[in-house]
């Protein structure tokens, strides 16, 4: 069945509303932290990338240590960037 | 919403929702001849669906109606199956469907020439899956999305056919729409790149005329200009050994329809 393409795709969207469009959502462990927020993290599939904090965390001080598990998004565009969208416990 | 990737295990339950899918499409396929309702083909698929595990996806998907969508000629997607919906010598029918096992979803969708067809039909049908053909082509890891509308675009237009732009292929998974929007047109180089694991629905709607497009009711999508319409598709997975066509056979080589 086709989709209809506009925005009333938009109400069974669900969840997450801080996500960009078209990211790729993938777990992550950090590695070290860097100046200006950034950290170095290590994906799931050995990949090393640089993840700066969502706005989001930043705001609500969500503070990242090296060793923690992380969600990262990473842009389609740019796979060696990344955003950090969640600190797991 | 971001896409999401899946993993070995779950593109193999995906496979049987798509040979669930496969199955009663072919069926159909052989059913369609003039005298027969879209009704008729509705009911056959409802018989079939009973027999199998899981489930019809459209049905109630935001209130639809039925288990297909029959499209007829001027009709591009989402025509509801109707007892007063004859099918006559040299019509085409749009079959659509898919089905929902252990939480995964199918979609596939075949276009049907009634009894003997004018050329020009036969012409649109081939174009048509032809650019299904070339689009799933482009289905490889690193690709954009761009590429892939790009490949039926440029084909079908070649021909001078149409693309529908109110409708796009869609991320199919554990939902039947989910991310991403994938357009039958677009820039080669443009686009969400793609990755090994994910699962797209690719669905060429091609119009014979003018690609604008007008509602019937709140379901039924028509060509503005009357013009005859052909729709394709296929749920393909993106792998590191190239598309894998997660809505027919394995052993199925060739052209996808």
């Amino acid at each position: 069945m086709a989709k209809q393409f506009d925005d009333k795709n938009k109400g069974d969207k669900g969840d997450s509303g801080n996500t960009k469009e078209d990211a790729i959502e993938v777990m992550a462990t950090v590695l070290e932290p860097l100046p200006n927020a950034m950290f170095r993290v290590e994906l799931e599939n050995k990949h090393k990338v640089l993840a700066h904090v969502s706005g989001k965390m930043r705001k609500n001080f969500i503070r990242i240590l090296a060793g923690d598990k992380v969600a990262v998004e990473l842009s389609p565009y740019d796979l060696t960037r990344g955003r950090i969208v969640y600190r797991y416990k | 919403m971001a896409i999401q990737l899946r993993s070995a295990a779950e593109l193999e339950k995906m496979y049987r929702a798509g040979q669930a899918v496969h199955k009663v499409l072919n069926a159909l396929r052989e059913q369609v001849k003039p005298g027969v309702t879209t009704m008729d083909l509705e009911e056959i698929a409802e018989g079939l669906i009973a027999k199998m595990p899981g489930k019809a996806a459209f049905k109630g998907y935001r209130g639809y109606p039925c288990v297909l969508c029959t499209s007829v000629n001027s009709e591009i997607v989402h025509g509801i199956p109707s007892p007063k919906r004859k099918l006559r010598e040299g019509d085409i029918v749009s079959i659509d469907f898919g089905m929902e096992v252990d939480g995964y979803y199918g979609d596939s969708a075949v276009t049907v020439p009634v009894g003997k067809i004018r050329p020009e039909l036969k012409k649109l049908l081939d174009v048509t899956r032809e650019s299904l053909d070339r689009a799933i082509e482009k289905m490889r890891p690193g690709n954009r999305l761009g590429d892939v509308g790009y490949a039926v675009q440029s084909w079908v237009e070649q021909h001078g056919f149409s693309v529908v732009r109110e409708f796009v292929g869609h991320g199919i998974g554990t939902r039947m729409h989910d991310e991403p929007n994938l357009p039958n047109y677009g820039e080669p180089g443009r686009g969400a790149r793609l990755q090994e694991g994910m699962v797209i629905a690719v669905e060429p709607m091609v119009n014979a005329g003018r690609p604008e497009v007008q509602m019937r009711g709140e379901w039924v999508a028509e060509t503005a200009d009357g013009s005859p319409s052909a729709h394709f598709e296929h749920t393909v997975a993106v792998t590191a050994n190239g598309p894998w066509i997660l809505t027919r056979p394995k052993e199925m080589t060739g052209p996808s329809w």
